[in-house]
């Protein structure tokens, strides 16, 4: 094994996902302890816009693999295209983002190389010469210190909106890997990708969520309530199990133990009292903001801000002062 | 069609977490032991294939785990498996995993299983690493974490939506193969009483490492990651109350949020 640090650049349509970016910070900081380089690598289609985008955050090299066969993401042709270029390489430790990509393909890539995997996490160390790494376990609840074992590659998935995308850096050398297409491939298809939830923005790739409980009472409410001030800060909208449950908002926006976890800089909750459940799944939020008229409900012991005040006076308000911000 | 379904056994979700003083655990005293909601969303998954299909020959749970985690094992047999594996060996309490991943594999490889179910993620260490790990160490396709599942009629192939950043990817596979179950697919149905009574009469094969083939060979190929200390997360600090008539309180919130949280 080399001292290098690979960080698979994940993208889609040749248009970088930020996880991957910031998946850069740590890897720069692990590169200076093992003494290796940061190499990015690119897998699609079309990979110029991804690889201009990664010259300026410090790497020291950008490999590409493109080929028409990886133009949508498939977990057999990403994991044979990924695995070349570990092969290629050689590297101590791979980063990914903890991404729905990423979380599909580590697992696979791990075994194939075999490699050892921990996913999801929030620190990186470089000890007593291997990886350790912290990860939430018992959704957030906990915390667990994992270490590799030194005599295997590193791979870890970086949780989203933990590092801060590194900048710096110029003039990283290229290369670029042809696509061989390995055996059983073709067993997978991706037939299309559908948009889904319209215009919004999904609770996964937003920086700021406005999510709404069962106080909302109705599909209506979110829509004249909650959708405006999502709109004005350019935020997704999220929801309680139990607005979900009620038929308010489609289970795809559902944040909890049983939806999806989420870490934006932003989160507001609005008439959320914060079941362990839902605080499962947002409590690794950097800012929180709680709407709610009890203040001793749970999310208020969570909160960086509470605004003890009826839903549907408050956030038409607020939406009214963001507006202004950008007026 | 022969199924497989792979179960765990998990902390209820209403736990509240307290990790030993020497962070080696959690403190597990009195702690309720469930099913892992992904887990039944998993078996259920696989029953209504057969209630729709005249296919579906076999469903067989597997779970690793303590003699407790027979019983997760149990509410699997009672919501419909017809039979269970549950691997039970001190030796593989220490395995990651992508080894525990390698350790089913060869248990299963030989078996025809056509459809192998696995929950999106367990909610306790929630790693979400099994499913497609077995799927590699098999070498057979996956499907992660979908939301739709559709199995042709011959059943040689299925299609599945996978669940992405604000889309759905529609992707097809050749079976055999592999998929992690999402939320939404289907609602796990209660175990009745008398299927819980049924479900302790089908049969459970018991399986130790000295069943697995090449047992330590395989776990020293790959993984190896230990979990060696447990913290409680950093506590957050006391929060703001922003008083005031609400048209002021949400002008105040901007501002704070603004130079203070500096996140607008």
């Amino acid at each position: 094994m080399t001292n290098d640090i690979l960080v698979f650049a994940e993208q889609r349509d040749d248009k970088i996902h930020p996880g991957a970016l910031q998946a850069i910070a740590p890897a720069r900081e692990l590169a200076e302890k093992t003494g290796g380089a940061v190499v990015a690598v690119v897998i699609g289609e079309a990979t110029d816009a991804t690889a201009s985008a990664l010259d300026a955050t410090g790497v020291s090299k950008i490999i590409t693999i493109s080929d028409p066969a990886l133009k949508h993401y498939s977990t057999t042709r990403y994991r044979t295209a990924l695995v070349s270029a570990i092969e290629t390489l050689n590297p101590r430790i791979v980063l990914l983002a903890a991404t729905f990509m990423g979380r599909d393909l580590a697992p696979r890539v791990a075994v194939r190389v075999k490699g050892a995997l921990a996913t999801d996490v929030t620190e990186l160390h470089w000890k007593d010469g291997t990886l350790e790494v912290r990860r939430p376990i018992y959704n957030g609840k906990a915390f667990g210190l994992v270490q590799f074992p030194s005599d295997r590659v590193a791979i870890a998935s970086v949780r989203a909106n933990t590092f801060a995308a590194p900048s710096g850096g110029s003039g990283a050398t290229r290369e670029s890997l042809p696509f061989s297409a390995g055996a059983g491939d073709d067993r997978v298809t991706t037939k299309e990708i559908v948009r889904t939830g319209g215009a919004v923005k999904d609770v996964t790739e937003a920086d700021i969520i406005v999510s709404g409980g069962r106080s909302l009472k109705s599909e209506e409410n979110f829509e004249n309530v909650i959708f405006p001030l999502a709109q004005a800060l350019d935020a997704a909208v999220g929801a309680s199990r139990a607005a979900c449950d009620a038929g308010y908002q489609p289970h795809s926006r559902q944040v909890g133990l049983t939806g999806k976890t989420v870490t934006p800089k932003l989160y507001i909750a609005c008439g959320i009292s914060g079941a362990i459940q839902h605080l499962a799944g947002m409590r690794g939020s950097k800012v929180i903001v709680a709407i709610n008229t009890d203040k001793e409900a749970p999310i208020v012991k969570v909160a960086d801000y509470t605004v003890p005040h009826d839903l549907f006076q408050v956030v038409p308000a607020l939406t009214e002062e963001v507006k202004k911000l950008h007026a | 069609m022969k199924i497989l379904v792979l179960l765990k056994q998990v902390p209820d979700s209403t736990t509240n977490i307290k990790i030993l003083p020497d962070g080696s655990d959690i403190d597990r005293t009195g702690v309720k032991m469930v099913l892992n909601p992904f887990a039944e969303f998993a078996i259920e998954t696989a029953v209504q294939l057969r209630e729709k299909r005249s296919d579906v020959e076999q469903i067989t749970g597997i779970i690793a785990g303590s003699a407790k985690a027979a019983e997760a094992l149990r509410t699997a047999l009672a919501i419909g498996a017809d039979d269970g594996i549950h691997l039970q060996d001190e030796a593989f309490e220490s395995l990651d995993e992508l080894q525990s991943a390698a350790v089913c594999a060869a248990l299963v490889k030989d078996a025809g299983y056509d459809l192998i179910i696995r929950g999106k993620q367990e909610i306790d260490l929630d790693s979400g690493q099994v499913g497609p790990a077995l799927a590699e160490a098999l070498d057979i396709p996956h499907v992660g974490a979908i939301t739709k599942l559709d199995v042709a009629e011959d059943g040689k192939s299925l299609t599945a939506n996978r669940r992405i950043e604000g889309a759905d990817e529609v992707v097809e596979v050749q079976l055999p193969a592999l998929i992690t179950i999402e939320k939404g697919l289907v609602e796990a149905r209660y175990p009745s009483l008398p299927n819980l009574m049924k479900a302790k009469k089908k049969p459970v094969r018991a399986v130790t490492s000295a069943d697995i083939p090449g047992f330590a060979d395989l776990v020293g190929t790959v993984g190896g990651t230990k979990m060696h200390t447990l913290e409680p997360p950093p506590a957050r600090p006391p929060g703001k109350v922003v008083d005031g008539e609400p048209a002021e309180a949400a002008k105040e919130l901007v501002r704070l949020l603004r130079e203070e949280a500096k996140v607008l």
